[in-house]
């Protein structure tokens, strides 16, 4: 277990479920953490482009979310990366793939939530947790195994 | 609260640190199949020396994951699930954060395929 991998099956078009993922309109809907406001919602849904979210919880706190579109292609895939600060702790930076299936009914979504090369997870441990996420998967892996 | 949560990452961070050396996995999964070892019961599957493998035990015993409890010349080490699960917990909190919002991102794009659909019969 080196990366979290969610499904979800859609009752949309593939064009319509990218668009809620790649344009500031879209991704304000969803990607906060209540139903509080949306202070800021920006997206360059270009490769190299950059997004930035900004929510107020219902709680009053805030939380920002920001990261680089690193693949894009309409409507089947996007790669990005992630950076979240607010609460205690920035877990660094690590990577987002969202990648979309045309079904009869509409979209298959899979959603796979991983840390960046070495050189990323290395540099994000020293500044927080993400490494740690990392070795501790890793390690909690070995020991299921030698529990075999 | 706030001290209440340095506390806990503090813990956090003494659990992934112990966690992150092979011979301290080894000696937890040793201590995972049995209840209770002596400290030269733990070292003998290895092959540095018993000073080595207390100072893991150290390391292992300032996180919480084992207890050690002396009778007469014998120091048996146990297992100490607690801090585990609490950074069991602490991973999967991502998979909860990111449910609840895929499960709107849904929502939203039926509601927008609902809304395109009724507009293109118009």
């Amino acid at each position: 277990m080196t990366s979290l991998t969610l499904v979800r099956r859609i009752k949309a078009r593939p064009q319509v479920v990218f668009n809620a993922v790649t344009t500031a309109e879209g991704i304000a809907q969803w990607w906060g953490p209540d139903a509080g406001p949306v202070l800021v919602a920006e997206a360059d849904a270009r490769i190299g482009g950059f997004y930035r979210l900004r929510f107020r919880t219902l709680r009053g706190t805030e939380h920002e979310s920001s990261g680089e579109f690193l693949e894009i292609d309409p409507p089947k895939r996007v790669v990005m990366s992630w950076r979240w600060k607010g609460g205690l702790e920035d877990p660094g930076e690590s990577r987002i793939e969202i990648t979309l299936r045309a079904t009869p009914d509409g979209t298959d979504l899979t959603f796979t939530h991983s840390q960046l090369n070495d050189e990323e997870s290395r540099r994000s441990h020293e500044q927080g947790w993400a490494g740690s996420l990392r070795k501790l998967e890793a390690c909690l892996a070995k020991i299921e195994a030698l529990q075999d | 609260m706030l001290s209440h949560m340095v506390n806990y990452q503090m813990r956090l961070d003494r659990t992934f640190t112990a966690l992150v050396d092979p011979t301290r996995r080894a000696i937890l999964a040793q201590l995972e199949r049995r209840d209770g070892a002596s400290i030269s019961e733990l070292a003998k599957p290895f092959t540095i020396r018993l000073p080595a493998v207390m100072k893991h035990l150290d390391v292992l015993a300032d996180a919480g994951l084992v207890t050690r409890s002396k009778s007469g010349r014998t120091v048996t080490v146990r297992l100490r699930p607690q801090p585990m699960r609490e950074a069991i917990e602490w991973l999967q909190r991502y998979e909860r954060f990111w449910s609840s919002r895929l499960d709107r991102l849904a929502a939203y794009a039926e509601r927008k395929e609902a809304e395109a659909r009724t507009k293109g019969r118009r």
